[in-house]
């Protein structure tokens, strides 16, 4: 699994991005999104997700636990 | 400790000046009896070499504040600690920075907008790097900002604003990059009280939330102070005022910073509405009124330098005091300009405001020449309407914000301002705005304008502060002088009585214009 960010919440300060260990962070047109791909929760890194840690909003980076019901080109 | 000043006679022209230009915390003529200007007082009479340093930049100076501008770019979103009177999400009133969303800048486009205003406003020395986070949060890109500003213009004084937690990391490089003001925002030096401040800090790849956040910052934020002091580089403390919170709290803060070195102390009010939606905001703590706060700077002013003509303007402003002149410099325009920096225009600009200078300081001589043999122990408050130079001459309305002097037989001496909002808006006044006004300056006794409408007029004489036209375009402190000389002779003479005023209200809410 991987974390995202609630788009809606986002003040877009980019600290998370500067913490990431993974750099899975990056804006993209204004907004800060989580590459799924590289996330790897900070396992191995940090105790704590970075992110979820210096996030100002809280429950603006939140698991993303929704299973794809439908994956464009699978 | 207590040591009165010597009016100007001093033989040496910068201390001359620096009593002219630091009217604010040192009290040029005495003030209140208290203040620590006296040269046995060490801290207080600014040596040489930092009036040298910071007789030009406007946060520093109230006097240079009319001459001088500064500007900041938004070139550090990010922030690590978290402060229950901010919201991320919206302009900062309480720390002059604008919200995260309103700008964001590379260090390539700050740099460019920096020597672009800098070529076009001569005025400009100060760049500040302020946030919207904590530019020791964003360090690649603070730092990168100033390199390439410093390659351009060299004459450009290099300036930033932290919360400290990350300072003592950075003080080497803050004194490389040739930085000579630091300032720190240091509500607290007792954890418990920094908990009910700071709910959390992200330190070391960790949140730590309560006492131990508080203990962390606070330890970071004087090892940081005592680090800088060492190296030589200025530092001003920063301190928002809490009622029922740091209130009493910050006269220990002061002491604590004082004996780190820092050599200016700017204790703010809090500036707390629901609709800004912070903790503070939104449970209803209130802020401290106009008399509550120059008490406390009252207090700390036997300490140190106290610095009273902060205006927790915009931080994202470009000009001087009553111009906005940001419109010109939107990113898309800066890009596409030529710019041509001229250092030698703007040393000449910088030596006719020299000359300025002087003419305020016969001015100043007059003035206490003037009050020698008088005696009486009241002290009153007045408010100006000024646009700057020292001189009364705004329109009362017009005026932004009033400048308060407070007055005695020791003479006049800048104790703060009243931000108003602008109340004559294309030439007809509104009632309510002028009820505004009123309140903002109810503590004064008169208020010295240019000119002013028959109405308001009225309602300020009937509210019990007198309108003074008879001064238009005249020095302020000689103005106030002549002004209390005759309000002295009309209480000898029976004519009236002395009424002592009330208190005054602060303006809620971040000044949109210029720093
Ligand atoms: S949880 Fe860790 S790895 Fe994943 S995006 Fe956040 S900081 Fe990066
Ligand atoms: S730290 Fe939070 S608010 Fe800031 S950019 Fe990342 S997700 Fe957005």
């Amino acid at each position: 699994m991987a974390y995202k960010i609630i788009a809606a919440q986002c003040t877009g300060c980019s600290a998370c991005e500067a913490e990431c260990p993974n750099k899975a962070i990056a804006e993209i047109e204004g907004m800060f999104v989580i590459n799924p791909e590289k996330c790897t929760e900070c396992v191995g890194h940090y105790d704590v997700a970075q992110c979820v840690s210096v996030c100002p909003v809280d429950d603006t980076c939140v698991i993303d636990g929704a299973p794809l019901r439908y994956r464009p080109g699978a | 400790m207590v040591e009165m000043i010597t009016p100007i006679s001093s033989p040496d022209p910068a201390q001359a000046m620096q009593r002219i230009a630091e009217h604010k915390g040192c009290g040029t003529t005495g003030g209140d009896g208290k203040a620590s200007c006296g040269s046995a007082a060490g801290q207080g009479d600014l040596p040489a070499e930092i009036w040298e340093k910071v007789k030009n930049h406007p946060c520093y100076s109230e006097e240079a504040h009319h001459h001088f501008a500064r500007m900041h770019v938004a070139v550090a979103p990010a922030c690590n600690i978290q402060c229950n009177y901010c919201n991320r999400k919206y302009d900062c009133a309480n720390e002059s920075r604008p919200g995260v969303v309103s700008e964001k800048l590379t260090p390539e486009q700050a740099a460019k907008k920096v020597i672009a205003v800098a070529s076009v406003i001569p005025q400009m020395t100060v760049l500040g790097i302020a946030g919207p986070g904590d530019p020791l949060a964003n360090p690649a890109k603070t730092f990168k900002t100033f390199e390439l500003v410093a390659e351009t213009a060299p004459d450009i004084k290099l300036c930033l604003s932290t919360n400290g937690l990350a300072l003592p990391d950075y003080v080497d490089r803050i004194s490389k990059y040739n930085i000579d003001h630091v300032t720190i925002t240091i509500n607290m030096v007792d954890p418990e009280i920094g908990a009910k401040i700071y709910p959390w800090i992200f330190w070391n790849h960790k949140r730590y939330t309560g006492i131990e956040a508080a203990r962390i910052l606070s330890e970071h934020q004087l090892r940081g102070l005592e680090m800088l002091t060492a190296r030589g580089i200025l530092c001003k403390i920063n301190s928002v005022m809490i009622p029922g919170v740091n209130d009493k709290h910050l006269v220990e803060v002061n002491r604590a910073v004082k004996a780190r070195g820092a050599f200016l102390h700017n204790i703010m009010p809090l500036i707390s509405a629901p609709e800004h939606g912070t903790v503070f905001g939104l449970a209803g703590q209130r802020g401290p009124s106009a008399q509550e706060l120059k008490a406390l700077q009252d207090e700390c002013q036997g300490e140190m330098n106290m610095m009273r003509h902060c205006r927790q303007c915009r931080a994202d402003a470009v000009g001087l005091i009553g111009e906005d002149r940001s419109a010109e410099f939107t990113t898309d325009k800066i890009m596409d300009m030529e710019v041509n920096y001229d250092l030698t225009a703007r040393r000449a600009y910088q030596a006719a405001v020299e000359l300025e200078r002087e003419a305020k300081l016969t001015a100043h001589e007059e003035e206490l020449s003037a009050l020698a043999g008088e005696e009486s122990d009241l002290t009153m408050l007045v408010a100006v309407a000024t646009k700057g130079s020292g001189l009364i001459n705004e329109h009362f309305g017009h005026a932004k914000e009033f400048q308060i002097y407070e007055i005695s037989v020791r003479g006049a001496k800048f104790v703060g301002h009243r931000r108003v909002d602008m109340y004559c808006q294309g030439g007809y006044g509104e009632e309510d705005t002028l009820e505004t006004v009123i309140r903002a300056i109810n503590d004064c006794h008169a208020v010295f304008v240019a000119k002013i409408g028959g109405c308001p007029k009225a309602d300020l004489a009937a509210a019990g502060i007198e309108p003074v036209e008879e001064f238009a375009y005249e020095f302020i402190e000689k103005s106030a002088i002549s002004w209390f000389r005759a309000y002295l002779a009309k209480i000898a003479s029976g004519e009236i009585a002395h009424r002592p005023r009330g208190d005054a209200e602060i303006r809620q809410g971040g000044l949109i214009i210029a720093a």
